[in-house]
C-alpha cells in the first residue's frame, strides 16, 4: 500500500487509477491508502459542476479542461453516471465530449459509475478526489447529475459548485423551488444559443434577488454560456477565480472544508456503526427470532431493543 | 364502392371459415409477421377499396409525376440500368489495372473507392494515415495519382463516380484537371461525386468540417458545376449508410430525403434557383432482403421526393421532381459465415433493385464481409446483374408490381411513415439540428439495436449465422493488400513536392485561405486552380481546417 | 464476497467511421451488467491506451472494419505493455480475416471476434477471464 500512496503522490497515472479502483471496489487497503495519502491533500481546488441531464456538463467541462491547460494546470475530472438499476452495468458516456484531452499527459478522466447510489455521488466518488488531490491535480473537476436526495451532496464534496441550467427544460420555477436553488455557487445558463436563455436568466435572477434581497453583494454570480459556440467561457472562468479568491480570502474556503469534514465524519461514524451491527450482532441471523418474540408479545419491544444494544456494547468495549 | 364492400365481406368470410379451419388445427409459424424493418404483415392482402382519383395522384405512370413507378417511361425496356461495381484500392497503378479489367469484361460505368485517409482529407504520410494507406480503396495525395488512376480512360467515354464527401471539391477538381489534360472539356465529363456530408455526421463518420463550412462546400460545387460541368452530378444524396447502420427501411427514406431537403434549402439560401440544380441530384439506397419491402420503399421514395420538390420547393421542371437513384446491395446483410450463401442474398437484392426501378446498381461480391472482394468474386457479382437484365425476364415491363395489394399497401405505409419522420425533423429545424440533437443517430442505434437483439434471440433469422450453421474452414484466396503500400506512397509524395513548383503551390493556398474566409467567392476554381499546381490534398484541407475548424461527432449512446 | 464489477473500454482505433458494432457490443455489454466506457470514432492507439489505463478498466475491446488491424491491434497492445498494464486485456472485433486472427493471437490480442458473434460470446470469454 506504502508504493500505491507513494507512486500516487508521485503522479503516476497507472497507480491514481488503481487508487480510485480500490477506492471504488471498497476493497481492503482503502482506508490504510486514504490514510496515507491524507497528508498531500488540500491542495487542489475542487469545482462541482451539477445539473440536469443533457444540460451540457460534460461540453462545459472539456472547456474548463482546456481553459486550465492554458494557465498550464494540471487538470483531472471525475464524471460520474447512473449505473443501471435493473442489471448493475453502466455505459459511461461523459468522457466521450472530453476525448480530446485524451493524449495530453496533463489531464487525467475518470469515469464512474453511481453503482446504486442516487444521483451518484458516493463514499468513492469522495476517496476519488482525495487520491486526485494528493496526486498533485490542480483542479480537480467532478461531474454529477444528482441534486438533492443524495447520499452525499456535490456542495459536501467540491469547494465550488457550477449549477448548469438550460432553457426550455419545463416549468424553470418550479426546479428552482425544488431547493435546486440551494446548491450552486455560480449559476451557469448553458445552450444561450437557444431560444428562452434571456427569459431563464431573468427568472434564475429574480429568485436569488428574493433570497439577497438585504445582502445584494452575496448575490451569486449568473453566466450565459454556450458550450457549443464556446461563448461566455472566459467571463465565468473570471466569476469562478473570483469566487474564489474571495472564498480563500475570506477564510470561507477554510470553513467550508473543516465543515465538510465534520459531515464526513458523522457520515462515517454513523456508517461504521451500521457495519458493526450487522456483522457482529449477527442481525440478520436473530431478526426472525426476535420478530416472533415481538409477535408472540414475549417481549416488550423498546425494553428488549435498548436491553439488546445495552449488552452488545458492553461486549463490545470489553 | 358496394364492389368492394362485398370483397370485403368475402375476405371476411374467408377468415372466419376457410383461415379458421386450418389454424385451429395447424397454427401458423409464428402469431405476428413482420417485414424486415418490423412492419406488420397481414395474411393475405386484397383490393379493399379502389379510388380512381387517388390512383392517379398516388402511383399513375412511369415518367409522369409522382414517378412512383418509375422515372422515365419506357425504362429497362429502353435501357438497362448501369452495372457500376464499386472498386479501387491500394495504390492508382493497381486500381487503374482493375478499371480496365471491369471495363473489358462489360462494365458501363466507373466507380472509385478511396482509402481513408483520401476521404478524411489526410494525406499518406499524415500520422493519421498510419495503417490505413491504400486499405479501402485508392490513395490520392496529389493530381498525379488522379492521372495514373485514369490512366488509358477516356473520360469522354465514361462515367465515373467517386464515394468522395468531405474533400469532394477536391477529387472533382483533380478529376477536372484530368479531363484537361487529356483534352477532355469540362462539359463532357459524366459522373457523380457522393457529396454528401449529413449522412457522414449521421452514420458514416468520414466528415471534417463543421455543418456550415460543409455545405457552402456542397452549394459551390452545385454553382460551378451547373454552368461549367452540367453532366455531372454533383450529390448522390445516400440513404445506402444509413441503413447499414442499422436503420430501417423507413428511416433510410425519411432521413435521407431529409438530408436532401437540407440540400435544396442550403443552395436556395445561397442564391441559386430550384430548377437549376436539382435535377442534378441524385440518391444512394441500400437493397436488403426483403425483397417486397424494399421495392414498396423505392417506389414511397420517389413519390415522397416529387411531392416535396413540387409542393414545397416549387420546383417546375418535371426532372427536377424526380427521385433517380444508385443502389447498392447490403453490405450488412452479408455473412462471413458460408460466404457462398452471400450470391444469393445478393441475387435477391438485385431484383429488389431492379423490380424497384434503380438507375444504376453495385452488386457485392460474395467476400465482401471478409476482406476486398477478389476478381472471381467481383465477376459473380457482376453476373448476377446480368442475368436479372438478360434472362429474369422482369426487366421486360416497367414496374412490374404495380398492383400488388400487397406492395401497394406497403408503399403507402412507408410513404407515410417516413413523411411523420420528415415532418418531425422539420419541427426540430431541419435535418443539421435533428443531427446535432442526436435524435436522427438515436432513432437509428436503438432500430440496429433491437434488430441484432431479435438476431440474438433467434426470432429473426441470419441462415448460417443463428440458424443452419457448419463448422468451416478458413477461407482462403482473399485478397491482401501490400503492407509496404504507405511507403511507397510516402516517397511518390516526396518526389512531388520535390519537383512541383512550390512557390506556386504557396500562392494558390494562400489565396484560397482568403476565399476561404470570405462567403462570396465559388471556392472550385481556386481548388482546381491548387490541384494543377499539385497542392496535395492533405495540403488544401489543411487550409481549410485552419479556417473552418474540425466536427466533433455528438455521440449518443 | 460479491463479485468485481469488470470495466471493459470499447474503442474505435483508426479513421473507420463504421461504428455499428462498436455500439451494439458497447450497449449489450452494459445490459449483461458491467460498466463500460466508449471512445468514439477516429482514436489514435495512444489516446487508447492512455484512457484505459486512467479508466483502469479490466478489458479493452476494439472495433475496427478498415483493415488496418494487424497495424493497430497490435500497436495497442505495445503501448500497454510500455506503460505497465499488460494486465489489461485486449479483444478485437470487425471484418477480420480468419487468417490474420493467428498472427493478432500471436501479438498479443486474446480474443477476436468477427461479424455476427453472438454477445454471449464475448461474454464468456469476458468471465472466462476474471482473475479475482
Ligand atoms: N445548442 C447547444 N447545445 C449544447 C450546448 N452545450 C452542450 N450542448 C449539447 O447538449 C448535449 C448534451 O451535452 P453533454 O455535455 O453531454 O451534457 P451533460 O449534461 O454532460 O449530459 P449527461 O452527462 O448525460 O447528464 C450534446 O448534444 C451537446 O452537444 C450549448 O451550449 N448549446
Ligand atoms: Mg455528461
Amino acid at each position: 500500500m506504502r508504493d500505491l500512496a507513494r507512486d500516487i503522490v508521485l503522479g503516476k497515472t497507472r497507480a491514481i487509477a488503481r487508487g480510485i479502483s480500490l477506492a471504488e471496489n471498497d476493497s481492503l487497503g482503502r482506508e490504510e491508502l486514504i490514510d496515507l495519502l491524507h497528508p498531500h491533500t488540500g491542495k487542489a481546488r475542487i469545482l462541482g459542476i451539477t445539473g440536469p441531464p443533457g444540460a451540457g456538463k460534460s461540453t462545459l467541462a472539456d472547456l474548463l479542461i482546456a481553459g486550465e491547460r492554458r494557465k498550464g494546470h494540471k487538470v483531472a475530472v471525475v464524471a460520474v453516471d447512473p449505473s443501471s438499476p435493473f442489471t448493475g452495468g453502466a455505459l459511461l458516456g461523459d468522457r466521450l465530449r472530453m476525448q480530446s484531452h485524451a493524449e495530453d499527459e496533463h489531464v487525467f478522466i475518470r469515469s464512474m459509475a453511481s453503482r446504486g447510489h442516487l444521483g451518484g455521488v458516493s463514499r468513492a466518488t469522495v476517496d476519488a478526489i482525495k487520491v486526485l488531490d494528493a496526486a498533485g491535480f490542480d483542479t480537480v473537476i467532478v461531474e454529477t447529475i444528482g441534486v438533492g436526495q443524495t447520499e452525499v451532496d456535490i456542495i459536501e464534496l467540491t469547494d465550488l459548485v457550477l449549477l448548469v441550467l438550460v432553457p426550455g427544460m419545463g416549468d424553470e420555477i418550479q426546479a428552482m423551488k425544488a431547493g435546486v436553488m440551494e446548491i450552486g455557487d455560480i449559476f451557469v445558463i448553458n445552450k444561450s444559443d437557444k431560444e428562452g436563455a434571456d427569459k431563464l436568466r431573468t427568472e434564475v435572477e429574480y429568485v436569488l434577488g428574493f433570497k439577497y434581497a438585504h445582502e445584494m453583494e452575496k448575490m451569486n454570480p449568473v453566466c450565459m454560456v454556450s458550450a457549443k459556440m464556446k461563448q461566455g467561457l472566459e467571463a465565468l472562468e473570471e466569476e469562478a477565480e473570483e469566487w474564489f479568491q474571495h472564498l480563500s480570502l475570506s477564510g470561507l474556503l477554510e470553513q467550508k472544508r473543516k465543515e465538510r469534514i465534520q459531515k464526513e465524519l458523522k457520515r462515517i461514524f454513523s456508517a461504521k456503526i451500521h457495519e458493526l451491527l450487522d456483522k457482529k450482532m449477527d442481525f440478520y441471523n436473530n431478526v426472525e427470532e426476535w420478530a416472533e418474540m415481538i409477535y408472540q408479545k414475549k417481549v416488550q419491544p423498546y425494553r428488549f431493543i435498548n436491553e439488546s444494544l445495552h449488552d452488545f456494547l458492553k461486549k463490545e468495549s470489553e | 364502392m358496394e364492389e368492394f364492400k362485398k370483397i370485403k365481406k368475402a375476405h371476411d368470410q374467408w377468415e372466419e371459415t376457410t383461415v379458421k379451419k386450418v389454424t385451429s388445427r395447424f397454427p401458423e409459424r409464428k402469431e405476428t409477421f413482420v417485414t424486415g424493418s418490423d412492419i406488420p404483415v397481414e395474411r393475405a392482402y386484397y383490393p379493399a377499396s379502389f379510388d380512381e382519383e387517388k390512383w392517379n395522384e398516388e402511383i399513375g405512370f412511369p415518367g409522369e409525376y409522382p414517378f412512383t413507378r418509375g422515372v422515365q417511361p419506357t425504362m429497362y425496356r429502353g435501357r438497362f440500368w448501369t452495372m457500376r461495381q464499386y472498386a479501387g484500392f491500394g495504390t492508382a497503378e493497381e486500381s487503374n489495372k482493375r478499371y480496365k479489367y471491369l471495363l473489358e469484361q462489360g462494365q458501363t460505368g466507373l466507380s472509385v473507392a478511396f482509402d481513408l485517409p483520401t476521404q478524411i482529407g489526410y494525406d499518406s504520410d499524415d500520422n493519421m494515415s498510419i495503417g490505413e494507406v491504400g486499405k479501402v480503396g485508392v490513395a490520392i495525395d496529389t493530381l498525379k495519382d488522379m492521372e495514373i488512376l485514369f490512366d488509358g480512360i477516356p473520360l469522354d467515354k465514361v462515367s465515373t463516380s467517386m464515394t468522395i464527401n468531405a474533400p469532394a471539391s477536391v477529387l472533382l477538381a483533380m478529376y477536372i484537371a484530368v479531363g484537361e489534360k487529356q483534352g477532355v472539356s469540362r462539359d463532357q465529363l459524366r459522373g457523380t461525386i457522393q457529396n454528401d456530408i449529413l449522412k457522414e455526421y449521421i452514420a458514416r463518420g468520414t466528415y471534417i468540417f463543421p455543418p456550415e463550412p460543409s455545405m457552402r462546400l456542397i452549394t459551390d460545387i452545385f454553382e460551378f458545376c451547373s454552368q461549367e460541368v452540367p453532366k455531372w452530378n454533383t450529390i448522390s444524396i445516400s440513404g445506402y449508410h444509413i441503413r447499414e447502420a442499422g436503420s430501417t427501411a423507413v428511416q433510410e427514406v425519411a432521413f435521407t430525403i431529409a438530408d436532401g431537403m437540407e440540400y435544396v434549402n442550403a443552395a436556395v439560401k445561397a442564391g441559386l434557383d430550384v430548377d437549376q440544380f436539382a435535377d442534378r441530384l441524385s440518391f444512394f439506397f441500400n437493397a436488403h432482403n426483403d425483397l417486397l419491402e424494399e421495392v414498396a420503399k423505392y417506389r414511397a421514395a420517389r413519390r415522397i421526393w416529387a411531392v416535396i420538390m413540387k409542393e414545397r420547393f416549387k420546383a417546375r421542371s418535371s426532372k427536377s421532381q424526380m427521385l433517380r437513384f444508385h443502389t447498392q446491395t447490403g453490405g450488412s446483410t452479408l455473412t462471413a459465415q458460408q460466404p457462398d450463401n452471400n450470391i444469393v442474398r445478393v441475387a435477391i437484392q438485385t431484383l429488389a433493385a431492379v423490380l424497384g426501378g434503380t438507375q444504376s446498381l453495385h452488386t457485392n461480391s460474395k467476400d465482401e464481409a471478409l476482406a476486398l472482394p477478389t476478381e472471381d468474386s467481383v465477376r459473380i457479382a457482376l453476373r448476377t446483374q446480368q442475368i436479372v437484365a438478360h434472362e429474369s425476364g422482369v426487366a421486360n415491363t416497367v414496374d412490374p408490381l404495380a398492383g400488388s395489394y400487397y406492395v401497394e399497401e406497403l408503399t403507402n405505409k412507408i410513404y407515410h411513415e417516413a413523411m411523420a419522420y420528415i415532418e418531425k425533423i422539420q419541427e426540430m429545424g431541419g435535418m443539421v439540428k435533428a443531427i446535432e440533437k442526436g435524435y436522427v443517430q438515436k432513432e437509428i442505434q436503438d432500430a440496429a439495436y433491437r434488430y441484432q437483439k431479435d438476431v440474438e434471440k433467434g426470432e429473426r433469422i441470419v441462415v448460417g449465422v443463428n440458424k443452419f450453421a457448419v463448422k468451416e474452414e478458413a477461407p482462403k484466396d482473399l485478397l491482401k493488400m501490400d503492407p509496404t503500400l504507405r511507403e511507397i506512397q510516402i516517397k511518390k509524395l516526396a518526389h512531388i513536392k520535390q519537383e512541383r513548383d512550390n512557390e506556386a503551390v504557396r500562392r494558390s493556398l494562400q489565396n484560397l485561405e482568403e476565399a476561404a474566409k470570405r462567403s462570396d467567392v465559388n471556392l472550385m476554381p481556386l481548388i482546381i486552380e491548387a490541384v494543377k499546381g499539385y497542392a496535395s490534398l492533405g495540403e488544401i484541407c489543411n487550409v481549410l481546417r485552419d479556417v473552418y475548424g474540425e466536427y466533433r461527432e455528438s455521440i449518443v449512446l | 464476497m460479491k463479485e468485481k464489477k469488470l470495466r471493459i473500454l470499447i474503442a474505435k482505433p483508426g479513421l473507420d467511421g463504421h461504428d455499428r458494432g462498436a455500439k451494439y457490443v458497447a450497449r449489450a455489454l452494459k445490459d449483461e451488467g458491467y460498466e463500460v466506457i466508449y471512445t468514439g470514432i477516429r482514436q489514435t492507439a495512444e489516446s487508447i491506451v492512455k484512457t484505459a489505463i486512467q479508466e483502469d478498466v479490466d478489458f479493452v475491446g476494439l472495433s475496427l472494419l478498415s483493415g488496418a488491424h494487424n497495424e493497430l491491434f497490435p500497436k495497442i497492445v505495445e503501448l500497454l505493455k510500455e506503460n505497465d498494464a499488460e494486465d489489461i486485456v485486449v479483444f478485437g472485433g470487425g471484418v477480420i480475416p480468419e487468417e490474420d486472427i493467428p498472427f493478432l493471437r500471436e501479438k498479443g490480442i486474446q480474443a477476436v471476434f468477427t461479424p455476427g458473434t453472438p454477445i454471449k460470446t464475448i461474454v464468456d470469454f469476458i468471465e472466462s477471464q476474471r482473475n479475482d
